[in-house]
């Protein structure tokens, strides 16, 4: 039990590093807030192409991008980036490596949650809109888009929440993000209290969203 | 055509790729036999912790129900972190398979138990009733009525769990896990040329390609069935 407060728990260790793991906190939040729009945007492209091209390879196409990024590690993606693209010459951030690969591989996940809420939305919707006079493209933003955009609000949360926890892979290229810097202190320090401490950091933080998505889904459940 | 051919050397370097193809081999086995052990404990942890859900009492269901909260809102590499660097430190040390495959079997454990769970919520009671008034006692209602129609309607949410906790082998890499991604790793860093890493990416793609289609076309033939 002594061992467990000592190592897990240690008031002093936590009270000495949480300025620390706060900073790292923050950067994992504004990450998160860069990737998760970012990928939003790029998955409603993803989404559209799939949904509204009326060249068949280009839906080909957008189907083997989302099959192959559901079949690619972020990982692994993340790491083919960061120690590859120096091999031809381009010498990326990390900030913009992580951003490339978390986009990319997000593109694909948020693309399968808006091509199943267009899907959602009748064809008669959009004829209906085209007879009273609205272009194509104004029918899509005014009537289905934020339609199709209710109908898989718990998903496109649910799919942020992913985000969030995807932003620890980070770490793995040191950048200073939650997990990074707590391991960091870990380290200096002997103790693994601080990766504790990280860990209910970031159960604070997350466990609100996964509460909130099960409302969601709940209501949207009773709605149906 | 200078430059297609420095692309190919550097990312499709043949020597190199014979050389270290054994490695990303042996990887490729530990990835496919963790992604097996993850899928068969998660799987059936998960439904033990629905089935003792539906008909536990309320404290127990409150516990379950806190599990597959804490679970699903921590990162899964956060999870293998502390299994494995912190908890040798209270005397319990896990090798790095057995690191990432606990982590990993508890959270789609979790997710399992929440899929399921909502399936057996989801089948009316009176099919219960109905069960049981034909002289089926409560487990038999539960096995034979219940559980397969709960079952088909977690099945979509859970193979979509499925393929994105067996991807999450690769963060055993973090832990030094000999898995691909591990070992191709240190194969490009031992030969200075990042083909090792094309051949791990591929391997990932022979592994998991033919799931995700498995995925759609089970997923194809479910909203068929409806």
């Amino acid at each position: 039990m002594d061992a467990i407060l000592r190592n897990f728990f240690s008031l002093d260790i936590y009270a000495q590093v949480l300025p620390y793991l706060l900073s790292g906190l923050w950067t994992t939040v504004w990450l998160s807030l860069l990737v998760i729009p970012a990928g939003m945007v790029a998955g409603l492209g993803v989404a559209l192409l799939a949904t509204q091209s009326r060249a068949r390879w280009v839906r080909i196409l957008v189907a083997i991008y989302v099959d192959l990024f559901r079949a690619f590690p972020p990982l692994v993606l993340l790491i083919f980036i960061y120690y590859g693209a120096p091999f031809i010459g381009l010498d990326l951030p990390k900030l913009l490596a992580v951003f490339i690969g978390f986009v990319l591989n997000n593109a694909s996940y948020y693309g399968e949650v808006f091509r199943a809420g267009i899907r959602s939305i009748p064809a008669g919707q959009m004829e209906a809109a085209n007879s009273t006079g609205l272009t194509r493209w104004q029918a899509l933003r005014h009537v289905v888009i934020p339609q199709a955009t209710r109908n898989v609000l718990p998903d496109l949360v649910g799919n942020s929440v992913e985000v969030v926890k995807l932003t620890t892979l980070a770490s793995v290229v040191a950048l200073p993000e939650l997990l990074r810097v707590s391991r960091d202190a870990q380290a200096l320090l002997y103790n693994p209290s601080p990766i504790v401490l990280a860990a209910l950091l970031y159960l604070a933080l997350l466990w609100p969203l996964v509460r909130l998505v099960a409302v969601l889904e709940r209501r949207s459940r009773v709605a149906r | 055509m200078e430059a297609i051919d420095r692309l190919v050397f550097t990312f499709f370097n043949a020597d190199v790729a014979a050389k270290y193809l054994p490695d990303i081999l042996r990887g490729m086995g530990v990835t496919a036999l963790l992604g097996l052990a993850i899928v068969a404990a998660g799987l059936a942890l998960g439904l033990g912790l629905a089935l003792l859900r539906s008909m536990a009492p309320r404290w127990l269901r409150i516990l379950i129900e806190i599990y597959a909260d804490i679970m699903r809102a921590l990162p899964p590499l956060v999870i293998i972190i502390v299994l494995f660097f912190a908890f040798p430190s209270i005397g319990i040390s896990l090798s790095s398979f057995a690191a990432t495959w606990l982590a990993l079997s508890l959270i789609l454990a979790a997710y399992a138990e929440e899929s399921i769970w909502a399936g057996i919520n989801a089948i009316a009671s009176g099919q219960r009733e109905a069960a049981r008034s034909t002289g089926m006692s409560t487990w038999q209602a539960l096995c034979n009525v219940v559980l397969p129609q709960a079952l088909r309607m977690a099945m979509p949410p859970l193979t979509n769990r499925v393929i994105s906790i067996t991807k999450s082998t690769a963060l055993g890499s973090v832990v030094a896990l000999n898995e691909i991604l591990n070992n191709a790793q240190s194969a490009s860093s031992h030969a200075g040329n990042p083909t090792p890493l094309t051949l791990g990416a591929l391997a990932y793609l022979v592994i998991f390609i033919p799931v995700v289609f498995i995925a759609r076309v089970m997923e194809s033939r479910q909203s068929w069935m409806k």
